[in-house]
């Protein structure tokens, strides 16, 4: 549907949103009580477009994409809406997704050790992929295509590769073959969960730049799960900051990253270390975030961060949980509009002023 | 591969040569004179001497052990002191019983193990696993020898199915050796079966929680396909090496089955050789169990190399 757009053209807000994720909540029955572990998440991805989905371990932002695929475990309760070009995601069933997956949305995981089968070739785990979704005619041209994949990938010897088993290459190069996995099926979507975590800083780099090389040249969606900033500072358009399974800041990166409004956002900014000196020539200090988030079976009522929020609100924040609302108006880092909201009654943010100084 | 099969090769010949110098050792360790047992109450010295002679067994300790490894790597495993027939054919003559019981009885096995054992990991919990549980326990706790009596009792008494016992060589008649099979080798399978059936539910159960299983459903893949070319191709590999390990110890003889079902297995021979002090057989028919074990063993690592990439070979 974006086939042919290129670089930044292809990032316009206003286009058709490729993924339109609507009141997503997740619940998971545990010994310890329900676990809610999604709570009413919203977010849209636009062709071309790389959507951040940030937040420390146990926010909810792995669930999520999980549940947008059906790849949760049976006993999951997954409400709302995900429409994917249209079709809800979460009213198809079982045959309907697997059509969906590997096909119209590619995935790729955090770990390329584990990700990868030990005991296939490279190569079989690319062409079943094809095989499964009709995308190629035979065996032959399976093969044909998986090497061209590899190939697009960054993998020298594409060919030879075929017949690699995954213990035989580095984590870098694993990483590509699960990138050409989830590219075998030219997805509009691309989710990618964690998928540079486990990897070398250089390594990390040449796995950012390649995914946007090729979100540019194909105009792909592109989610990204991390609880790494430095990632989204390099690639986002835009970001999801998520705290107790809610959406607690969103907005375009500059906007987020410069003038945080939530008080969470400019913890985790500010537990973030900063090479240069902060504004006035002092070297700014780093922050960690006291405490601990809350279990998903137990979350606080009111706002979800208000135990550990070094605001010190009214008995309001412990209350009535805050609505996320436009904070200000915002942009991506094309220049085009997007609001930038945030769920607080403390709007805190600087306006002026570095990250966490 | 060579290299590596070399390796391993050289490695079971050095453990048999130990082997044998602990069997050997052992059998002549035990009380009792085996020319006395063989010459009954009435006998004269002259004559004793001259058996004693005859087998070897005024000879040196060591001696004797030289001679007795030397013809058996040739083939030769001695003369049985008894009823002097060679140790080889006698063993040869209780094989098919012993090979015919040992292969029915894992593929008995298996033919439970496999399906209930991935059936309990793939619904853990369900009324199928519970089921498993409790039959695959039922399986390995009760003694063989009762489990089959009861069997005897059920088809050959009450319904009149299958033979009570006796075995039927497959060249005389193959219907007549299947039949004679059934029931031997459901007892022994069934013990076998318990245990594999345990192993593979946990082993699929591991394999079912790896990643590179979300990794394939994240494709597209049907369900059976991940099932057979992402949870089963990565579970089989702990199950060859249990399996291994289950057909050996079916090979070496099951003497209780053998017993209850009458059956001329290389069980019974081992036990005849213990009562009556037969040094040769008993020697040859440990030495042959031994050496079951490491040819097992060895086949099942190199089958590893061609089933796990992983290991190099």
């Amino acid at each position: 549907m974006s086939a042919g757009r290129t670089g930044h053209a292809g990032r316009a807000g206003d286009a058709q949103p490729v993924l339109e994720v609507q009141d997503l909540r997740v619940e998971l029955d545990t010994p310890r009580g329900t676990a809610s572990i999604v709570n009413g998440l919203s977010y849209s991805v636009a062709p071309g477009e790389t959507v951040a989905v940030v937040g420390e371990s146990g926010s909810g932002k792995s669930v999520s994409v999980m549940a947008l695929l059906g790849l949760l475990p049976a006993h999951a309760r997954v409400g709302g809406r995900a429409l994917f070009r249209g079709r809800d995601l979460l009213a198809m069933g079982e045959p309907e997704l697997r059509q969906v997956r590997g096909d119209g949305i590619g995935m790729v995981f955090q770990d390329p050790m584990t990700s990868l089968n030990p005991v296939l070739t490279v190569g079989r785990q690319i062409t079943e992929g094809l095989l499964a979704h009709g995308r190629v005619a035979g065996g032959r041209q399976a093969r044909e295509r998986a090497a061209q994949l590899l190939a697009d990938v960054g993998l020298p010897d594409p060919r030879a590769a075929l017949g690699r088993f995954p213990h035989e290459l580095s984590g870098g190069m694993r990483q590509r073959v699960v990138i050409a996995i989830a590219l075998s099926g030219d997805p509009a979507l691309l989710i990618a969960d964690e998928a540079t975590t486990a990897l070398d800083v250089t390594v990390q780099a040449q796995i950012l730049e390649l995914v946007d090389g090729l979100r540019a040249e194909h105009g792909t969606g592109v989610v990204w799960i991390t609880h790494d900033l430095g990632v989204v500072a390099g690639t986002a358009d835009r970001v999801l900051v998520l705290y107790g399974g809610r959406c607690v800041e969103d907005g375009g990166v500059d906007d987020v990253f410069e003038r945080p409004a939530h008080p969470y956002t400019q913890g985790l900014l500010g537990a973030l270390p900063q090479l240069h000196d902060g504004p006035g020539g002092r070297r700014s200090e780093l922050v960690a975030i006291a405490g601990a988030p809350p279990p998903p079976t137990d979350l606080p009522p009111g706002c979800v961060f208000h135990p550990r929020c070094p605001v010190r609100g009214d008995e309001r924040c412990a209350l009535e949980q805050p609505p996320l609302v436009p904070v200000a108006l915002g942009a991506r880092p094309d220049g085009t509009a997007v609001p930038h909201r945030a769920a607080t009654f403390h709007d805190t943010a600087p306006g002026t002023g570095g990250a966490g100084s | 591969m060579t290299g590596f099969a070399l390796r391993r090769t050289l490695q079971s010949v050095v453990v048999l040569l130990g082997v044998s110098v602990a069997v050997f050792a052992l059998v002549h360790l035990v009380d009792g004179d085996p020319v006395r047992l063989a010459l009954g109450t009435r006998f004269d010295q002259a004559t004793y001497d001259a058996l004693r002679e005859r087998s070897g067994l005024d000879q040196p300790l060591a001696v004797q052990y030289a001679q007795w490894i030397s013809s058996a790597v040739t083939g030769d495993l001695g003369v049985s002191f008894r009823s002097g027939d060679p140790v080889t054919v006698l063993i040869l003559e209780r094989l098919p019983a012993t090979l015919s019981l040992a292969g029915a009885s894992i593929l008995v096995a298996l033919l439970i193990a496999l399906p209930l054992g991935t059936v309990s990991a793939l619904r853990p919990r369900s009324l199928l696993d519970g089921l498993g549980t409790v039959v695959s326990q039922v399986g390995i706790s009760v003694p063989e020898f009762w489990m089959g009596i009861m069997l005897i009792l059920l088809f050959a008494g009450t319904l009149g199915w299958f033979p009570a016992s006796g075995y039927v060589p497959l060249s005389e008649d193959p219907a007549g050796w299947a039949r004679s099979l059934v029931l031997p080798a459901v007892t022994t399978g069934l013990v076998s079966g318990s245990v594999l059936t345990r192993f593979t539910r946990s082993s699929v159960l591991e394999a079912l929680g790896a990643e590179h299983v979300r990794t394939a459903r994240a494709k597209g893949l049907g369900p059976r396909a991940v099932l057979n070319w992402h949870v089963l191709r990565n579970a089989l590999l702990p199950l060859v090496t249990v399996t291994g390990v289950q057909l050996a110890y079916l090979l070496s003889g099951v003497v209780v089955v053998e017993i209850v079902f009458a059956w001329p297995g290389l069980g019974q021979l081992a036990l005849q050789a213990v009562q009556a002090r037969d040094y040769p057989v008993l020697q040859g028919a440990v030495l042959l169990f031994a050496f079951v074990f490491l040819l097992l063993n060895l086949v099942v690592d190199l089958l590893y190399t061609k089933l796990d990439p992983r290991i190099s070979a």
